[in-house]
């Protein structure tokens, strides 16, 4: 701020109140990501007055549900998009590999293997061997775009530049234009929709299982500090991140199992098994969705490589200084090569969950969706300076992205209006964190 | 120091590297033995970097043999170098500024468990263990090393070369970015290295610093080789001169020594 009034002393700024002072020292004890803290408290803010704005619609557990099934493609792509970005690369390429690999799959199961094979369509394994196929396809692209800028040493902007060109465009060669489709039905349960979900029983089950994880993960971390002689979190604290994390998990199974199935997919249901449909029909509890089961296993997967595994350390210290990172002895181009595969194969999952959610491959699958993975990193507080980045973020930016843009349907606002929204929303993400970094240097 | 009859720890002999048509080093030979610190000194370009680059494996030789313990060794990047006992610390210290203390010290040669999960309490352990003896003072073990100072930073760099059993330790200008209690304590600790039977490459623009700490000093020009010498036979005005005018102590005239100050 400019100082105007020119009479201003120049001291340092004047310490803050007592009490945001213990809250912000009882935060860093705990060690919480006071970054991903802000994101959340932004999150909760847009959903309530969401929620105002549209009389309650918002965080009705049919519109969250529904909200969880569309974050799911772009945050699988997100947590890829980390690494690269981290290691200070780009992919653009990812919604052309996205479509590549989806248009791929449909093909497979439905004109490829039954026409060449002679076996018809109701096989039940043709889904499995269509996923394997491409997840390996979305490697093999992976592998040589990664080839390309890590050994070759072409700018990953130009080689993704050209990817995303080049798989578009194969796209629409393999069909011809054509819309592919009905898919398999066992595969387009991996997309969702009130059949492909779990149930309320293995939800609370895969919610009661997370929460004892969270929990012994406390506990281990506590006791290894404590072996070692480290200094250690407040008990405090470690209670509440556990129980934080404990009502959101479960939380999250409730309102997942508050949505029931749609009144005539549930009367079908009775139908079919001869049940006899109380009045106001039968209550079906929906449960957590297959596509975000997915997104959420990949989650965790990516974190776990990110911090736990060596070949994240190498990621960041690349992202760090990649000459220090050569000096070390790390192989910086495998490395590299080694974040694109990864990038490569999460755009083909997320293939998956996008053809089997729409039913059909269409040569425009994921058009633009590099856009939308870049701005999820990006506003989860990754940095195009190198170096910096989380997946939970990452997974959370995909989220409040998909907030802005559901919650705009709801309330009618156009297309163009919901661009409006990210794009400010982007560039005021990344500009706060800018000056709040800087204050903190 | 009698270096009859023992088998240096590093013999560098007729190195040469170039990058494209210019000689950056030009058939060095340069060798030092266990417990001994060497020192190597010239002016800016004199090929001092780029002569230790080749043994660190950051820039391989283009021509040249390596012998460690009398045993050619081949050393193509700086994995090969560190399977030596050849460490480093860089001028630029080479820290990945964005992990922490623990991280940058283990990088490369992390603690893993059976599962190949990073052990990052044992890796901060033994930074703690190492930097006890480097630095006392040294606390931020869990910050981002972008946010330590100067000398902590030089602290980590130095824990890094010295928590894997160095057998070779390369020091490029060690002490340039420091305080004066900071350098007085990177002397402590060469002097403590040199015990251990370390052998020392002290790469300095100081020459004050070269003659409190090495025992032989090695002079460069213009990427060519000047001549070595023992430090006690010679004075600090016929080190210069070296330096500054290519030639061995016996071939300056009084003259030409007077005209250097």
């Amino acid at each position: 701020m400019a100082d105007v009034s020119g009479a201003a002393p120049s001291v340092a700024p004047p310490a803050p109140a007592p009490t945001s002072r213990s809250f912000s020292s009882l935060l860093r004890s705990a060690e919480v990501d006071t970054r991903l803290l802000g994101m959340v408290a932004a999150l909760i803010i847009s959903w309530i007055i969401f929620d105002v704005g549209t009389g309650g619609q918002f965080l009705a557990p049919r519109n969250l549900w529904n909200l969880s099934v569309q974050t799911a493609s772009v945050a699988i792509m997100a947590t890829g998009m980390v690494l690269i970005i981290v290691s200070r690369n780009i992919d653009l390429s990812v919604g052309s590999v996205l479509g590549v690999t989806g248009m791929f799959m449909a093909l497979m199961q439905q004109e490829w293997i039954p026409r060449t094979l002679n076996f018809g369509y109701d096989l039940w394994w043709i889904w499995i061997v269509t996923v394997i196929a491409g997840l390996a396809l979305g490697a093999a692209i992976g592998l040589l775009q990664g080839s390309l800028v890590a050994y070759v040493g072409i700018p990953s902007f130009v080689v993704t530049l050209g990817g995303l060109l080049v798989w578009r465009a194969v796209t629409f060669m393999l069909a011809q234009g054509r819309t592919i489709s009905p898919l398999d039905a066992t595969f387009t349960l991996l997309g969702g929709g009130p059949k492909g979900a779990v149930g309320d029983t293995v939800s609370w089950i895969i919610g009661i299982a997370v929460s004892v994880a969270i929990i012994y993960a406390l506990i281990s971390n506590r006791r290894k500090r404590l072996r070692f002689g480290f200094p250690l979190r407040p008990v405090g604290a470690e209670v509440l991140i556990g129980a934080v994390g404990v009502i959101v998990v479960m939380g999250a199974v409730w309102v997942a199992n508050s949505y029931m199935w749609p009144k005539n997919l549930a009367a079908q249901y009775a139908a079919d098994h001869g049940i006899p449909s109380p009045p106001g029909g039968l209550q079906i509890p929906t449960g957590i969705a297959n596509p975000v089961l997915i997104a959420l296993g990949i989650a965790a997967l990516m974190t776990i490589l990110a911090t736990r595994r060596r070949f994240g350390r190498y990621v960041f210290a690349i992202g760090g200084n990649p000459d220090a990172a050569i000096l070390s002895g790390i192989n910086t181009k495998r490395v590299i090569m080694l974040t694109f595969v990864t990038m490569g194969v999460l755009a083909a999952v997320s293939a998956v969950v996008a053809t089997a959610r729409l039913q059909s491959a269409v040569s425009g699958l994921g058009t633009g969706a590099e856009l939308s993975v870049i701005a999820a990193a990006v506003i989860g507080g990754t940095s195009f300076a190198g170096g910096i980045g989380t997946i939970p973020g990452a997974v959370l930016g995909a989220l409040i992205i998909q907030s802005l843009v559901s919650g705009m349907q709801l309330l009618k606002f156009d297309n163009p209006s919901q661009d409006v929204a990210v794009g400010v929303v982007l560039v005021l993400a990344v500009g706060l964190d800018q000056v709040l970094r800087k204050r903190a240097s | 120091m009698t270096t009859e009859g023992r088998v240096p720890a590093v013999d560098m002999r007729d190195i040469r590297v170039s990058f494209g048509g210019v000689h950056a080093v030009d058939g060095v030979s340069v060798n030092v033995f266990p417990g001994e610190v060497m020192g190597l000194v010239g002016g800016n370009g004199a090929g001092k970097s780029t002569l230790m680059k080749a043994l660190s494996g950051a820039r391989p030789p283009d021509e040249g043999q390596i012998l460690v313990n009398g045993q050619p060794a081949s050393i193509k990047n700086p994995g090969d170098a560190k399977h030596y006992g050849i460490e480093t610390i860089y001028q630029t210290l080479a820290l990945a500024d964005n992990v922490d203390a623990a991280a940058n010290v283990f990088l490369g040669r992390e603690i893993v468990s059976r599962f190949g999960s990073l052990d990052d309490a044992a890796m901060e352990s033994a930074t703690r263990k190492v930097m006890t003896r480097l630095n006392p003072r040294f606390k931020n073990f869990k910050a981002p090393v972008k946010s330590l100072s100067g000398g902590q930073r030089q602290s980590v760099a130095i824990a890094r070369a010295i928590q894997f059993n160095a057998k070779i330790l390369i020091m490029d200008e060690p002490t340039a970015a420091l305080g004066p209690a900071e350098t007085a304590q990177v002397r402590d600790l060469v002097a403590q290295l040199k015990q251990e039977g370390i052998a020392i490459f002290l790469i300095s623009h100081d020459i004050h610093d070269v003659f409190d700490l090495a025992d032989r000093i090695t002079v460069m020009l213009q990427g060519r080789l000047v001549g070595t010498v023992d430090k006690n036979k010679v004075t600090k005005d016929e080190v210069l001169g070296m330096i500054i005018m290519g030639k061995l102590p016996d071939q300056m005239n009084e003259k030409e020594l007077a005209q250097l100050h």
